[in-house]
């Protein structure tokens, strides 16, 4: 169905060819899984299967790309558009029309579908995504899950037989998340239409891929079976990391597989206490060894973030409705929570800068409502959802110097602090050309050259591959570490599993379950990190934690039975 | 809505009218024509009864026959900027001065220096200056909230939808722009929060560049990934067109929409000569034509369930016409009826004519079908839609923000 064939793909301005070479065949009613780092060119390739690029990106494609028998070079993608249907990563921003029923339509008007077959098929597509009830509904309203099945289904009404999908999930809750996932799947699986996904939460979809397209890294690929590419990727889920520390054999790729082969491994864990174990790969404590020179007057102790009672209301919308939260110093707490549920807002009113009708949020005694920017910036520093509004310079090093001089540092502090968090970052790279991932660091860095005691980050790993994912935890661990409150918001439960102590859950503006991580997203059926799952009763959320835990629990026998024997 | 059991019709025609007052969306071109037909009747009459009570017709008829969208809620913002451009010209005439016999009030004036000579500011003001400023800001404020009835009435997305294939390439950057325009007020909320952030300087060029730079940026990548997505669905496909065709049609359309442009700028200002008038338009009319149908041969392309053009909206556009129509005639007939005097002022007076005329646009308030969703008749889905949920909450793009 789609062959790619000695495919070469460079961008104007690059010297290095971001595809090189690239052999690929999908056959029709395949599920294929693209897996890589941020920025090797999942979505160059994706790009290059409907002719986006070279067509409409830039750039030269040498060789050939065909789907369906039709060449990309002859076929620009609008030609293409009955074959191949293109799913972006935020739906709203490829919707053309208002409405679902218009949305349905709109790539078959482009078509030139014949009115009466249009209607029937906008009939057919609703009922098939399940959203006939939403025929009426404005997108913008729509929820992201519900959003992205419109997309989907706008490309299917117009008969494409290839679907792609560029990380269609990155923005949206769990919840929804899993609702477009089970879409894909069962129209993979019900109406045999080819797949082409790039997916950062593949522990969803890889179980179910005919085949694993690896991006390596220089431009290359390699395909093979998921089992036997999970087993030769650092980028796994970590069912597969849990597999390959036990050894399992095949590699289980699903939370049911792997739950059918741990039960010796929750036999030796059994005695040993989850809680006591470091649930993060061990850090090394770098921004301590450095330490800060105390802030503000000395006589006062650190006291972290106490909010009382906050209330944000936009009109008649109550988006946060009268939350009291703590989080102390050395913690890192997650907040978690439906899209909606009125987390951003919650985050935003703590700072001081966003609306807030009610309540009072306290950072070591002082209320951040009602102050100066400068003032508020020392107390308590947000990275917002889209890090890059923050950004505005043509150069890092000149952000860096324009957070000194708004911090009232000395000159090079930003710099410095940047050169910690991510190291080798070019000091005169424009921040827009940065990777997500240190972009993400640029603005930490420029909200974190005030030292505030209380850090608060909303959506940070968007958009953030497992290296960049790990990376961010333990900034954030060492952050705490050092005596900062750390309050993220998130949706990836893995990151919440690898990084926080407590997880506070919000839905419609109150929150609905505030405790240890263990007792939050380990016994919950939707947040529940993979690992709890295969572990389940016990209370393990991440690989690391296992992996302590069998080092405890090994010593424990040999020091029971020192002259060996069965485990019975 | 006709009577189901009214005899005096036949039974097929009565049939007919039912099913076309049945609630839906009018043809946004419907709307529109009735909107210029208002627009003229106010470019013909500086009159403030006639005016003000083309305004008010335009009111009534959005409140009653709106659709629950967003952009339907602009009305009032045309509204406000209606108030601000009477203000405004007002505010000139005060700062330039106004002579007449009836003095109001007089300010100290002040000469400039002589290369403006000639030129006073501010002395003397009288109520003929001013009232005549008052008129001619009410003539234009008018047109605007007519524009802005239009906009209100019907969707610019659907207009966008009803450009003739010829005009695709257009029809892009239009939809792209029309799509991407109202999220700029967004981007600009969400930059100057997260500005607050930074605690930079609170003036000057670089506070601006500091909220231009990001806003832009984003606009752009907006656009851009509109652009592609239409792209990859099909947007623009056409059949293959020998070169010579393409630049005929171009030409075509140009020169057509050129000659008429002038020409309904000709009809409009009285000022300008005959030929400029009817003849261009004509002519215009007629080259467009020709290009259009040349040009929609190259796309093909089909429209879900089209706004059809039935007796609604012929009715629709029909009372927009007859409300331009009878101010036009009353400017040429009764010339003091639509001009009244303002040296000497009079009190302006108001005949059976333009009166009726512009009391005809008011009837599609009633006489229309209602618009889908309106309470009790849309289906529960749409009823649902309209009602302010949860669902509307998004909490990544606040709505609104309050600086401490």
């Amino acid at each position: 169905m789609i062959r790619f064939e000695n495919v070469s793909v460079t961008y104007p301005d690059d010297v290095e060819p971001t595809l090189r070479t690239v052999d690929l065949t999908i056959e029709e009613g395949e599920l294929a899984l693209v897996v890589g780092r941020t920025g090797v060119g999942k979505s160059t390739l994706l790009g290059a299967i409907n002719g986006l690029v070279p067509h409409f990106t830039g750039g030269t494609l040498a060789g050939r790309v065909s789907v369906d028998g039709r060449s990309t070079d002859r076929h620009p993608p609008r030609e293409l558009a009955g074959v191949v249907g293109v799913v972006g990563q935020d739906p709203l921003a490829g919707f053309v029309t208002d409405t679902v029923e218009e949305e349905l339509a709109y790539s078959m008007e482009q078509l030139g579908i014949a009115p009466q077959t249009m209607r029937k098929r906008v009939e057919e597509t609703l009922d098939l995504l399940g959203i006939a009830a939403l025929r009426g509904r404005t997108l913008r309203t729509l929820s992201g899950g519900q959003q992205q099945r419109v997309a989907i289904g706008s490309v299917l009404a117009a008969g494409s037989r290839v679907l792609v999908l560029d990380e269609p999930t990155s923005a949206l809750d769990p919840t929804s998340a899993e609702e477009v996932l089970s879409t894909v799947l069962r129209l993979v699986h019900d109406l045999g239409v080819t797949a082409v996904i790039a997916e950062h939460r593949m522990e969803r979809v890889v179980e179910y891929a005919d085949r694993v397209v690896l991006l390596t890294g220089d431009g290359r690929v390699e395909i093979g079976a998921p089992a036997d590419m999970m087993a030769r990727t650092v980028v796994a889920p970590p069912v597969v990391g849990l597999a390959k520390l036990m050894g399992w054999q095949p590699l289980p790729l699903s939370v049911r597989s792997a739950r059918r082969l741990a039960g010796p491994l929750r036999e030796r864990l059994r005695e040993v206490d989850p809680s006591s174990m470091g649930r993060a790969a061990p850090t090394a404590d770098r921004l301590d060894r450095t330490p800060e020179e105390p802030r503000g007057t000395p006589d006062r102790t650190p006291s972290g973030l106490r909010a009382t009672g906050i209330v944000v209301s936009y009109g008649r919308v109550i988006a946060v409705a009268g939350v009291d939260l703590r989080v102390a110093p050395g913690e890192v707490v997650a907040l978690m929570g439906r899209n909606g549920s009125g987390k951003s807002s919650l985050l935003w009113a703590l700072t001081g800068v966003g609306p807030r009708n009610a309540g009072r949020a306290e950072i070591d005694g002082v209320d951040t409502g009602g102050l100066g920017s400068a003032q508020a910036r020392a107390l308590v520093g947000l990275v917002p959802q889209t890090p890059g509004d923050l950004l505005y310079l043509d150069t890092v090093v000149a952000e860096c110097g324009a957070a000194d001089e708004e911090s009232d540092q000395p000159p090079g502090s930003c710099a410095a602090l940047l050169a910690r968090l991510v190291p080798g970052i070019d000091p005169s790279a424009h921040p827009r050309d940065l990777s997500e991932g240190q972009r993400l660091s640029l603005v930490l860095a420029v909200q974190l050259t005030a030292r505030p005691p209380v850090l608060l980050l909303d959506e940070p790993t968007r958009g953030l591959d497992y290296g960049a994912k790990h990376a961010l935890a333990r900034i954030l661990a060492e952050l705490a570490a050092a005596g900062r409150a750390v309050l993220v918001s998130t949706h990836d439960v893995e990151f919440v599993a690898g990084v926080a102590g407590r997880v506070v859950v919000m839905a419609e503006g109150e929150i609905v379950a505030d405790g240890p991580a263990e007792d939050v997203i380990g016994s919950s059926p939707m947040f529940a990190p993979q690992v709890a799952k295969v572990l389940a009763p016990q209370r393990w959320l991440t690989v690391e934690q296992v992996q302590g835990g069998l080092a405890v629990a090994d010593r424990d026998t040999e020091a029971a039975r020192p002259v060996g024997g069965g485990d019975g | 809505m006709p009577d189901h059991r009214n005899g005096f019709l036949p039974q097929g025609l009565r049939d007919r009218l039912v099913a076309a007052w049945l609630p839906r969306s009018l043809h946004p071109a419907a709307w529109w024509l009735w909107a210029l037909g208002l627009a003229v009747a106010a470019t013909r009459t500086t009159n403030p009864l006639l005016l003000l009570l083309i305004i008010a017709v335009a009111s009534v008829v959005v409140m009653a026959r709106r659709p629950d969208t967003p952009w339907a809620r602009s009305f009032r913002i045309y509204l406000i900027l209606g108030a601000v451009v009477v203000g405004f010209r007002v505010l000139f005439r005060v700062l330039f001065g106004g002579f007449g016999p009836t003095v109001l009030f007089t300010l100290p004036s002040i000469e400039l220096p002589d290369v403006m000579a000639g030129i006073h500011l501010l002395g003397v003001v009288s109520a003929e200056a001013l009232l005549a400023a008052f008129y001619d800001g009410l003539r234009l404020a008018t047109m605007i909230i007519c524009v802005g009835a239009a906009n209100s009435l019907a969707n610019p997305k659907r207009l966008l939808a009803s450009v003739p294939p010829a005009l695709y390439e257009i029809g892009t950057v239009l939809v792209v722009s029309v799509s991407v325009f109202p999220q700029l007020a967004e981007s600009v909320v969400r930059v100057r929060r997260a500005k607050a952030l930074r605690a930079g300087r609170r003036r000057g060029r670089k506070v601006l560049r500091g909220i231009i730079i990001p806003v832009l940026a984003d606009a752009l990548d907006r656009s851009l990934l509109l652009a592609a997505a239409m792209d990859s669905r099909g947007y623009g496909r056409r059949a293959d067109v020998p070169e010579r065709q393409r630049v005929l049609t171009s030409t075509l359309l140009t020169v057509g929409i050129l000659g008429l442009c002038v020409g309904i700028y000709g009809t409009l200002d009285g000022t300008t000569p005959r030929y400029l008038g009817l003849p261009l338009v004509a002519g215009g009319v007629v080259v467009g034509a020709a290009g259009f149908l040349l040009a929609g041969r190259r796309v093909q392309r089909t429209r879900y369930r089209p706004d059809r053009w039935r007796v609604p909206e012929l009715f629709v556009a029909t009372c927009g016409v007859v409300a331009g129509t009878a101010v036009w005639v009353t400017s040429r007939v009764e010339p003091t009826i639509a001009h009244p005097s303002v040296y000497p002022i009079s009190w302006p007076q108001i005949t059976l004519l333009p009166l009726l005329g512009i009391l005809v646009a008011a009837l599609p308030a009633v006489l229309t079908p209602p618009p889908p969703g309106a309470a009790g008749t849309g289906s529960p889905e749409l009823r649902h839609a309209a009602a302010p949920g949860p669902a509307v909450v998004d909490e990544h793009r606040p709505t609104a923000v309050t600086t401490r």
